[in-house]
């Protein structure tokens, strides 16, 4: 046996160094890159929107907040309304949807449970762009959609399905489904199932027990999907493009109009703003409901 | 005792999973008021066989009856069976009155009557006023107690429990098995629980049915089970034994090692047919010189364990464990050569 004293290295009194190195290692790459890649651009993007009109190069210095007047004109009202609509409706059809096929999946066999998540992260490898055409081709009057419906005797004759706001909300459903099946998933596959045995014996029929058992104690997975779903669609811009009507059109639409075709980019970075605020504002109010409140009996 | 077809019956109930026989042609009756034990080792079908009790699984073969009606296939939210789950299950969105209160919820009662039964079912737990808190914030014996209160608050028909105390260190087993025997009696409500722990179903039980292999093995008092138990399954998992082959001589007689042994009891065997002998270690004798009707054996270990003195033998390559009263031992001169004797009421005749 070796003199235990020998075995343990020598401490030198480096307290700065054994405590901080690695910290600063591992947060200095994170701080570095956020840094970089969103508050620097962020900043900028800021600034650009307190300066003046130059139609000849974007933008010109100075600091002005007359941009901020495009966020009250009433078309960016009407779009800011369109895009919430889109959002809230797409994230509550996406829940609705993806909550009991995310629970049929989670009961399923290992795996049945790893096909059907594979096939869900399939689609996300195809382009938005890919996907809106896509649909804008099935929605089309001569061989679309339509032709099977009026096979089927729900319409009278073929006709286009787009543009219409069903024509978008489906794509943007199609788009963010996947997600919202892969927020739900861990949630859900952690759920003890003998809760719903338990409220079997408690005298719940199967409904019941879901109702008051499954969907209160997924509470905060459900809360998570509906905000990445509404988040995922707020800012949406090629399916309103192209599957929608005028008025159907969304901020995000609006913005790049106002940089592209108005050349004035002090104006869609205040629109963009307001985007923002009102993206956080939603994740924030979403955050209050989710917080797990106790029930009483 | 109990009524004809009041209480529950199963005939010929099984199970099978993936061509194995979980629950092999299961027949037994629990009358009204009866605390049984379904005791067994993992795997030997007896938390299945509780399932299909609670309607949670369906047999493949067989009728299970209660109170005179068949309840094979009746859904289990009508069947007013509670049940208490090995990880309690407690629901994590609920507070312990949520918890407590769930059943009464579903059934429609108002909330004033809920919040009373509640606060009787608290007290009767003797967890007055923690109806409030949220169920994460109990310690494992409260939540024990929780999942018993909320079970019991449908006033269930029947009162299940698979292995509830599994989870709880040995002293918190302890209490809570008599502080359940204790509720048991009080409310009168028939039990059936599940355990692999012999101790646990000699303590609470009135009846105790012991498993093995997807079968009933044997049905009976727990003293009963201990003291005669009918085969070599049984004697093995109920407390400590020792196996002999042996052979039959005649009546109350059979042949150990070329010594012969008598037998307070015999079942019906014919002389010279090959049994087995369960002796029990308290039944183990030692005794000096050469007497006959005794084996040769050596001690090999001594475990002294205060009340009682364990004795680890060597007789003939077989080890034999036998068990003294302090009073009755002292150490052994020289190679420890003794002579290993049989009582006749602790020998019990299995046959092969």
């Amino acid at each position: 046996m070796s003199d235990a004293a020998l075995d343990t290295p020598a401490r030198v009194a480096l307290p700065w160094r054994r405590d901080w190195a690695p910290g600063l290692l591992i947060l200095g790459w994170p701080t570095l890159v956020l840094l970089g890649a969103f508050a620097i651009p962020a900043l900028l993007l800021l600034r650009v929107g307190f300066a003046n009109h130059d139609a000849s190069g974007l933008w010109s210095g100075g600091l002005t907040l007359k941009p901020y007047a495009a966020v009250l004109e009433p078309v960016t009202g009407g779009a800011l309304k369109v895009s919430i609509g889109l959002a809230l409706a797409c994230a509550a059809i996406c829940v609705v949807a993806g909550f009991p096929l995310t629970y049929a999946i989670t009961r399923m066999g290992r795996q049945a449970q790893v096909a059907w998540l594979v096939l869900l992260l399939a689609t996300l490898t195809l382009s938005e762009v890919l996907i809106t055409f896509s649909w804008q081709v099935m929605l089309s009057k001569r061989v679309g959609l339509s032709t099977v419906f009026v096979w089927l005797g729900w319409m009278d004759e073929p006709d286009s399905l787009s543009p219409s706001v069903g024509a978008v909300v489906a794509c943007l459903v199609y788009l963010v489904l996947p997600f919202t099946v892969l927020t739900l998933y861990p949630g859900l596959s952690r759920l003890d199932r003998d809760l719903v045995q338990a409220a079997r014996t408690l005298g719940a029929t199967p409904a019941r027990a879901f109702l008051t058992i499954v969907i209160p104690a997924t509470r905060g997975p459900i809360v998570s999907a509906f905000v990445l779903a509404s988040v995922l669609t707020i800012g949406s811009y090629v399916a309103p493009l192209v599957l929608g009507r005028p008025q159907d059109w969304t901020l995000a639409i609006l913005i790049a109009r106002t940089a592209l075709s108005g050349q004035d980019m002090p104006s869609a970075v205040a629109l963009a703003m307001l985007l923002l605020v009102t993206t956080v504002g939603l994740v924030l109010l979403a955050a209050r409901f989710g917080r797990s409140r106790l029930e009483r009996a | 005792m109990s009524l004809v077809g009041r209480g529950l019956e199963l005939r010929g109930v099984g199970k099978s999973y993936a061509g194995a026989r979980a629950v092999d042609d299961v027949s037994l009756s629990v009358g009204t008021g009866e605390f049984v034990c379904f005791l067994g080792p993992s795997g030997c079908g007896k938390t299945t066989l509780l399932r299909m009790i609670a309607g949670l699984e369906t047999p493949d073969a067989g009728r299970i009856l209660f109170g005179g009606r068949d309840v094979t296939n009746m859904p289990v939210h009508e069947r007013n069976f509670a049940m208490v789950f090995q990880a309690l299950a407690l629901f994590p969105h609920l507070s312990v009155a949520g918890n407590i209160g769930y059943s009464l919820r579903i059934r429609g009662m108002d909330a004033r009557s809920r919040d009373t039964r509640v606060a009787g079912l608290l007290d009767m737990i003797r967890l007055p006023g923690i109806g409030a808190r949220p169920v994460s914030s109990l310690s494992g014996g409260q939540r024990q107690r929780v999942a018993i209160a909320r079970a019991l608050a449908q006033e269930p028909a029947l009162f299940l429990l698979d292995e509830p105390l599994s989870a709880l260190d040995a002293k918190l087993r302890d209490h809570m098995q008599v502080e359940l025997r204790q509720l048991q009696q009080a409310l009168k409500v028939t039990t059936i629980l599940v355990t692999h722990d012999q101790r646990e179903a000699m303590t609470i039980a009135d009846t105790i049915v012991v498993m093995g292999d997807g079968r009933v093995q044997q049905v009976g008092p727990p003293l009963d089970i201990y003291r005669t138990p009918v085969n070599r399954f049984v004697a093995g998992f109920i407390g400590q034994t020792n196996f002999f082959d042996a052979e039959v001589m005649g009546a109350g007689m059979v042949r150990v090692g070329g010594q012969a042994f008598a037998v307070t009891k015999m079942p019906p065997a014919a002389p010279g047919e090959r049994v087995t002998l369960s002796v029990r270690p308290e039944h183990v004798r030692l005794m000096p010189g050469s007497q006959d009707g005794a084996l040769d054996g050596r001690v090999t270990f001594v475990r002294d364990l205060g009340t009682t003195v364990e004795v680890h033998l060597d007789c003939d390559g077989q080890t034999i464990v036998g068990s003294l009263p302090p009073t009755d031992w002292r150490p052994l001169p020289g190679d420890g050569r003794v002579r290993v004797g049989l009582t006749a009421d602790g020998c019990t005749v299995l046959l092969n």
